[in-house]
């Protein structure tokens, strides 16, 4: 056990003390434009939250005494837990927030309110860290709009350029949508159950009758009503809706090439990345904790693993055909991300009917948000430096870049090759990991979309790379510089893309044992 | 640890030349090269002397030579190793993939001129997978490998390639992608039908010989399922008709060094991994299929002789008579004799020499006279006497002349395979047949012959044609003393290679 036990909340906390230090230091001299000095308390912030995740991770908080670990930390009466599952995504988040800080650095180098932006990136992430770790509907909601808010503002954070400002009201107007359903869903299943904890749902659904938490332990209400199935499968419905906006999954894809493609591009990478593993940590504890799938098995609710299925396969097949489309770059990978969003649902979607093959599947979705952590991180971060070259959008504006810079364009060949499955990074281990998952329960038809969109991949992600290396430049084009810190967090995203191919079996190891201590 | 030295040397190598300066990296790459080349005719030494393995690598796992196995990680139930070795099939292979970088990078010091260590550094690299492709006993570390060759073929197709380069190099890459993807569907519906928990090939050779009670789908078993995916997956990279479309664009499109180790090793890959996986992991439904599988080997045997008549460009007819020499293999391997599937491997190394000297005598005489057309140029052999002299050796190499490596390949095939028990009644045909298509070959090698390098000399340039530099036509001359020294003497390797075969053909060597 962690003592105190609030501590074991420190990746989120130092998240937002970094934020405060930031706005402190803005309120002492509201004028400083010292990029390095604001970036790097960012950036330290960043570090010492990914130091801490790792540290408790490989602690043993979450795993069971008797096994070597010290148990999970229950803080606040049980609306937040830290346990495995909980460090691993605050393991991604941290990584991913630290790649985009440090990337940053050079790109707002020249904006005003640059405090501010370091500010709302840290307090996303100190949403996302908290949304981890959330136990019950309640607390999943604050973290959820803690996420959700910072990055309306960030997206928009262009001021001066229209396509910023109309994503980011874009952006705005679907989350209020989503948020306002998923608030419902969480009403209806209040109401269908009397609790919010995840436990506590999960015991109202089993045992078939309403409870209610006193003092933090859950029990049977007086009245001894039943729980109305077909509130709680509406409520539940719901809810998918609500956390498909913020995995950029159908139906509430279509704000994410929109935003995306106006965002800043480090931005760009924060919410593709981070802020996707954020929506999927959400679904996966929810899921896996508040409603067990053998107990609502013919109950009349929702049998939500199906539901999950059909989002997987129409995810995967609109995000990865709809990529292959595009003409520019950045809104090439927003759609790739949806895609992508499409892989890790099967993390939900390949369960038998009673709930079989869960830690095989999620750990491999897991696995999956990891390695596309960095993977996709770096190839946001990639479009991010050519954006600060004023290198145009479309693949063309690409062409022969590999000459002028060989070493970014290296990295963006291992960012671009992983994403597709090809072995030169750990997204190929991954993409077979959910693979495998799968064919363990005999989802032939995942299976055979998951390949399907693995080879049409190919396709538009090679488009980059035979734009950087083949193609010869067509207009001058002078680089004038090589940003440091943008080429240092997308040279060590792509170190780490790499690494992760032997690195691989920790990767499951911890994700496979994180969820069956669920 | 020889063969984990191989892989790291040449990794490490490609990193020192990708980051060498240009004009330096060609001569750099080649001494680098030379190491595993050091290091191979070592463990063939080994392998010729000392090594007493009288067996599969997947079927005696015990007796591998340079076997090393770490346990890597462990992938839903399924462990994965990293675990490597060679036996009699994969030592000759890993041989010529050495010896075949290391010419094919020096026969590219004429023509490469731009982008020099990328080159280079992109050869060597392939090198790596190639050597993993040939070595790994573990079918996760393989499939890394299997794939890790596409990705340097792509771009040494796609930049260094001629004027239609970028159409070639999509088309290899997402032919042989998605094809990869099949097979892949396929091994695994296998995996899954079967209780194997560890990815080794050893370990899925006993899993899926010994399997019964195979779910049957649509009136098929299993096992015929998975085997005709995986034969459809393997026969792209052969190729076998009519999956190999994208060769002769690719062959055309490439640089010569690159059709080099395309026709040399890459498409020894797709003949190896038949044989590892469809023929020894699933020999049972191999013997049954071997008629049909017989007569596509024929089909592609004198379909792509045909083509190979039909064309005017000489790196065109050197590219589609691959498919024919391919054929042979399909033949050869279906047979299940000694001297069948001996033959087979055999034929695997010999066509990789001999069809590395053609695209390399074809490079030379283009990077020379500028075309390739059979009907632009006419008596080249006054201008380039070593190298003619070269060409027409390894022409009568290709159509079978007795001591010279194919003949002695084709020669094990034919009587292997006429009377095979695995073909019945229709072995003679077949093998009748697919000998008529050395007919073909001796057809159109001769009439490309007789057009470009005799007779008067006649080419319209401005610009002299004169003799090829040493380090051109030194490759060509060693390749052309291999090829001979195998065809006297084929039992440096048929030996070991049977002594390999020997377990799937129902005897000893």
């Amino acid at each position: 056990m962690v003592d105190p036990t609030w501590l074991a909340t420190a990746p989120a906390l130092a998240f937002g003390a970094a934020a405060l230090v930031l706005l402190l230091a803005d309120s002492v001299d509201p004028d400083t434009t010292n990029a390095t000095v604001l970036g790097g308390i960012a950036v330290a912030g960043s570090l010492v939250s990914l130091a801490a995740a790792v540290y408790l991770l490989y602690g043993g908080v979450g795993i069971p005494t008797g096994q070597g670990g010290t148990g999970p930390a229950v803080i606040l009466g049980g609306q937040l837990v830290v346990d495995q599952m909980a460090l691993f995504f605050m393991t991604i988040t941290a990584s991913v927030t630290a790649l985009v800080t440090l990337a940053s650095v050079d790109y707002v180098r020249e904006h005003a309110y640059q405090a501010e932006f370091y500010s709302l990136v840290l307090l996303s992430a100190t949403g996302m860290s908290l949304l981890s770790a959330a136990n019950s509907l309640a607390t999943a909601f604050v973290a959820f709009e803690l996420v959700s808010l910072p990055s309306y503002a960030l997206v928009a954070f262009l001021k001066k350029n229209r396509g910023s400002v109309e994503a980011g009201l874009k952006y705005f107007l679907v989350g209020a949508v989503s948020s306002a359903v998923f608030a419902y869903g969480i009403s209806l299943v209040y109401a269908a159950t009397g609790v919010l904890r995840f436990d506590a749902v999960a015991m109202a659904i089993e045992s078939g009758t309403v409870r209610t938490v006193v003092d933090g332990s859950v029990q049977a209400q007086a009245s001894g009503a039943s729980v109305p199935m077909s509130i709680l499968g509406m409520g539940i419905i719901m809810i998918i809706g609500g956390l498909a906006f913020k995995m950029a999954a159908v139906p509430f894809q279509f704000w994410a090439p929109e935003a995306y493609e106006g965002a800043p591009a480090p931005i760009s990478a924060f919410l593709s990345s981070a802020s996707k593993a954020a929506g999927f940590v959400l679904a996966f504890r929810a899921f896996a904790v508040a409603f067990p799938i053998d107990a609502l098995a013919g109950s009349g609710a929702v049998d939500w693993f199906v539901v999950f299925q059909v989002l997987a396969i129409a995810t995967m097949f609109i995000g990865n055909f709809a990529a292959a489309t595009q003409e520019t770059v950045k809104r090439m990978l927003a759609y790739s991300s949806i895609g992508h969003a499409g892989y890790v649902l099967i993390g939900l979607a390949a369960l038998s009917a009673t709930g079989d093959g869960m830690a095989f599947s999620m750990s491999a979705g897991m696995a999956h948000l990891m390695v596309y952590g960095f993977m996709n991180t770096g190839a946001f971060l990639f479009i991010a430096l050519a954006e600060y070259w004023g290198v145009g959008r479309r693949f063309e504006d690409y062409n022969g870049l590999g000459k002028q810079a060989p070493v970014a364009c290296a990295a963006m060949t291992v960012f671009l090759f992983s994403l597709a499955g090809l072995p030169i990074g750990g997204g190929f281990f991954s993409k077979f990991y959910l693979f495998q998952a799968t064919l363990n329960v005999s989802a032939w038809s995942l299976a055979a979309a998951l390949v399907i969109n693995s080879a049409l991949s190919l396709f538009y992600y090679s488009r980059v790379v035979k734009a950087m290396w083949i193609e010869e430049p067509t207009g001058e084009r002078t680089i004038e510089s090589y940003p440091t810190g943008l080429y240092t967090a997308i040279v060590a995203a792509a170190v780490i893309t790499v690494l992760l191919i032997p690195g691989f079996g920790y990767i499951t190891d911890v994700a496979f044992r994180a969820v069956e201590l669920l | 640890m020889l063969v984990e030295t191989l892989l790291l040397v040449t990794l490490l190598g490609a990193g020192i030349v990708m980051l060498a300066p240009d004009r330096m990296a060609g001569k750099l790459a080649a001494g680098i090269s030379a190491v595993p080349v050091a290091l191979t005719t070592y463990m063939y030494y080994v392998f010729l002397t000392d090594f007493d393995g009288a067996g599969n690598a997947l079927l005696s796992p015990g007796e591998v030579a340079f076997g090393t196995r770490i346990p890597w990680l462990d992938l839903g139930g399924y462990t994965v190793q990293y675990y490597v070795g060679l036996d009699g099939v994969s030592m000759p292979l890993l041989a010529l993939t050495t010896i075949l970088t290391t010419l094919a990078i020096v026969s590219a010091w004429t023509p490469i001129d731009e982008r020099q260590s990328q080159f280079y550094g992109l050869m060597l690299l392939m090198e790596v997978s190639l050597i993993g492709v040939f070595t790994a006993l573990d079918f996760f570390l393989w499939f890394v490998f299997w794939e890790g060759v596409l990705i340097p073929m792509y771009f040494l197709i796609g930049v260094w390639g001629g004027p239609r380069r970028k159409y070639a190099a999509i088309k290899f890459f997402v032919y042989t992608n998605v094809a990869s993807l099949v097979m892949f569907a396929g091994l695994f519906a296998m995996v899954f039908g079967t209780d194997v928990t560890t990815l080794s090939l050893p370990a899925m050779a006993t899993a899926f010989r010994t399997a019964t009670d195979l779910p049957v789908i649509a009136g098929y078993s299993l096992a015929t399922i998975s085997f005709v995916l995986m034969f459809i997956g393997f026969a792209v990279k052969v190729p076998v008709f009519p999956l190999h479309t994208w060769l002769p664009d690719a062959h055309v499109e490439a640089p010569t060094p690159v059709s080099v180790m395309l026709a040399g090793v890459l498409l020894k890959m797709g003949t190896y991994a038949l044989l590892r996986f469809n023929f020894t992991m699933l020999e049972a439904t191999a013997r049954q299929l071997a008629v049909p599988l017989a007569i596509v080997g024929v089909v592609s045997v004198i379909y792509g002789a045909m083509l190979a008549l039909a064309q005017r460009d000489l790196k065109r007819i050197v590219a589609y008579s691959s498919i024919s020499s391919m054929g042979y293999v399909i033949l050869g391997l279906v047979a299940f004799t000694p001297l069948g599937m001996g033959g087979a491997t055999f034929q695997m190394v010999a066509h990789g020499l001999i069809s590395g000297l053609l695209f390399m005598t074809v490079g030379v005489i283009y990077n020379t006279t500028h075309t390739r057309m059979v009907g632009d140029m006419s008596g080249l052999a006054d201008r380039m006497p070593w190298t003619v002299g070269i060409f027409v050796a390894a022409a009568f190499g290709y159509m079978g002349l007795p001591l010279m490596a194919g003949f002695a390949a084709e020669f094990f095939i034919f009587q292997g395979a006429f009377n095979a028990a695995t073909l019945g009644a229709s072995a003679p045909v077949l093998t009748s047949l697919a000998m008529f298509g050395i007919v073909i070959v001796a057809g159109y090698l001769l009439w490309a012959m007789q057009r470009t390098l005799f007779g008067g000399f006649g080419l319209e340039t401005d610009y002299e044609v004169g003799r090829a530099a040493f380090h051109d036509v030194a490759p060509l001359a060693v390749l052309l003393l291999l090829v001979i020294v195998l065809g006297v003497a084929p039992d440096l390797s048929l030996d070991m290679i049977q002594h390999a075969v020997g377990p799937l053909t129902g005897g000893g060597a």
